[in-house]
């Protein structure tokens, strides 16, 4: 065993030998090691979450037609890194009639609940956090936390906008947690495992995303929704009701819910790249270091993150009516019918060869797609129809009363 | 086994602990000079009318409804989804008529028109 082969169990090792060295408790150099890994992964990700601060505001930049952050450092890349500062050393408001305890607790959750996240997140075959046998369901528990988070802010900032946008974020939470929970349900069928790390090496021969593309579509849309990004942000909707929950929050409090927010898409993203585009996996590379692994689950986890703000900042909010009527109308009966014929095709072709295995369930997802795109378009001209006639009553009354 | 759950545990609290450390260096290096105005509620330069924790329709109570119930068998898809390999067909398809018998509880509460937005 060496660095570049196991450095999580090397390091590991490692650190307890020196703490044996200085005639320490097996358990407590268990416990301290332990504790030393938790934190260097904590800062990892909140390293990503500063890096991401630049992704976002140079993308949006781009799509924009503008050149974004560009003054301190190449590229603008310490950009950030000033931010930080400039959020610490600002004056901290806190609303006179504010609920103080669940205020100041909002954003630490807000941040915290996407930390937790990490702890399962597979970086390659041998660096993780730990591999929980119930991985999908913790990840569905730890998300739902922003979620709460939000609407602690929204609730305990004594402000009429800020409660409009919690409750806002409730409707949202109460309808995308189920599509997104079926679309978990589809890995889990596939691969026959709960455990994130088990649903990564499941995926040796094909990615899930070909067995299941309407599984990545839903799974997309609903993490979307979940995070109360655009065209699903109506929790901030900041031409509406300003910044929604967060209206009140200055400084670092604030900075807490920006670096949430874009570190749980990023985290989303490499979720997505979990469940259906391989994980760590790179087409056979990774077995050769598991730093290739992890440069590769970095970059599908970056490319999963640029998809969500390419949605982002091409599509308009939708109305929060449509909101709910989207979910519940299609994204939910579309999800539960792909779970059906996935769980079905896969145990009848349970003997069967792997190429066969995934023609058939990419066919019948594309049969599937093809159904909801007929009926959609079905609707779409009964509905024309209908608003035609009613137009033609509109217009034909007035010449009746004439007579 | 155990283990795995003291270490979500101690990853629990490490993860409280850090933003709460920015909050804390906040407190110490930012100025803090509150005055009524200051703290008064944010409404676009208005003065605040009545009470801030208004009451007002919650028009999606209904989905809430419909929420709980999927919600639910949600949780006892997740075992049948797993065991999916080692269940006889017939098992497979009894799961599958769990579910249809939930959707035609949707389609009940669409064709109620309880899907509206009232």
């Amino acid at each position: 065993m060496n660095f570049w082969s196991d450095p999580i169990n090397f390091l590991d090792d490692w650190l307890k030998g020196v703490f044996a060295g200085w005639g320490a408790d097996l358990l407590l150099a268990h416990i301290v090691t332990a504790a030393i890994g938790i934190i260097v992964l904590i800062l990892f990700a909140m390293l990503v979450a500063i890096f991401l601060v630049w992704v976002e505001r140079k993308v949006v930049a781009r799509f924009q037609d503008r050149v974004g952050p560009n003054r301190i450092g190449p590229f603008g890349l310490v950009q950030p890194f000033a931010d930080i500062i400039k959020l610490i050393i600002k004056e901290d408001i806190t609303p006179a009639g504010a609920d103080k305890f669940v205020y100041n607790l909002a954003p630490v959750l807000a941040l915290a609940s996407v930390i937790l996240l990490w702890a399962v997140v597979p970086l390659a075959a041998n660096i993780y956090g730990v591999d929980l046998n119930v991985g999908v369901m913790y990840l569905v528990a730890a998300g739902a936390l922003g979620a709460l988070a939000i609407i602690m802010a929204g609730w305990a900032s004594n402000n009429k906008y800020a409660l409009l946008g919690a409750f806002r974020m409730v409707a949202t939470m109460i309808s995308y947690e189920i599509p997104m929970v079926v679309a978990l349900l589809i890995p889990t069928v596939l691969a026959g495992t709960m455990s994130i790390q088990g649903i990564t090496l499941a995926q040796a021969d094909t990615w899930f995303f070909i067995l299941s593309p309407l599984g990545v579509l839903i799974f997309l849309i609903s993490a979307i929704a979940e995070l109360g990004r655009a065209p699903f942000d109506l929790n901030e909707a900041e031409s509406e009701i300003i910044a929604g929950f967060h209206i009140e929050y200055t400084g670092m409090k604030f900075g807490l819910f920006y670096a949430g927010e874009l570190l749980h898409a990023f985290t989303f993203g490499g979720f997505m790249a979990i469940m259906f585009f391989g994980g760590w996996r790179f087409f056979g590379l990774e077995q050769y270091s598991p730093f290739i692994g992890m440069i590769a689950f970095m970059g599908k986890a970056l490319f999963g993150y640029w998809v969500i703000m390419w949605i982002k900042y091409t599509m308009p909010r939708i109305r929060i009516d449509h909101l709910l009527a989207f979910n519940w109308k299609f994204l939910t009966p579309l999800a539960l019918v792909t779970l059906v014929a996935t769980a079905l095709l896969d145990k009848l072709l349970a003997g069967s060869a792997g190429w066969l295995h995934a023609l058939v369930l990419f066919l019948a997802n594309l049969f599937i797609g093809w159904v909801t795109v007929e009926i959609l378009r079905a609707t779409g001209r009964r509905r024309k129809v209908e608003e035609k006639d009613a137009e033609a009553v509109r217009t034909l009354a007035p010449s009746e009363g004439h007579h | 086994m155990q283990s795995e759950w003291l270490y979500i545990g101690l990853f629990l609290v490490i993860g409280i602990i850090v933003p709460i450390v920015p909050l804390v260096a906040s407190r110490l290096l930012a100025p803090r000079k509150p005055n009524p105005i200051k703290q008064s509620a944010y409404e676009c330069g208005m003065e605040t009318v009545g009470e801030s924790w208004v009451q007002f329709k919650a028009q999606y109570y209904i989905f809430a409804l419909v929420f709980l119930l999927f919600d639910v068998e949600t949780v006892f898809l997740f075992p049948w989804a797993l065991s999916l390999n080692a269940l006889p067909l017939f098992a497979v398809i009894e799961g599958v008529i769990f579910i249809l018998i939930l959707v035609a509880g949707l389609v009940y509460a669409w064709r109620k028109g309880m899907l509206e937005w009232v």
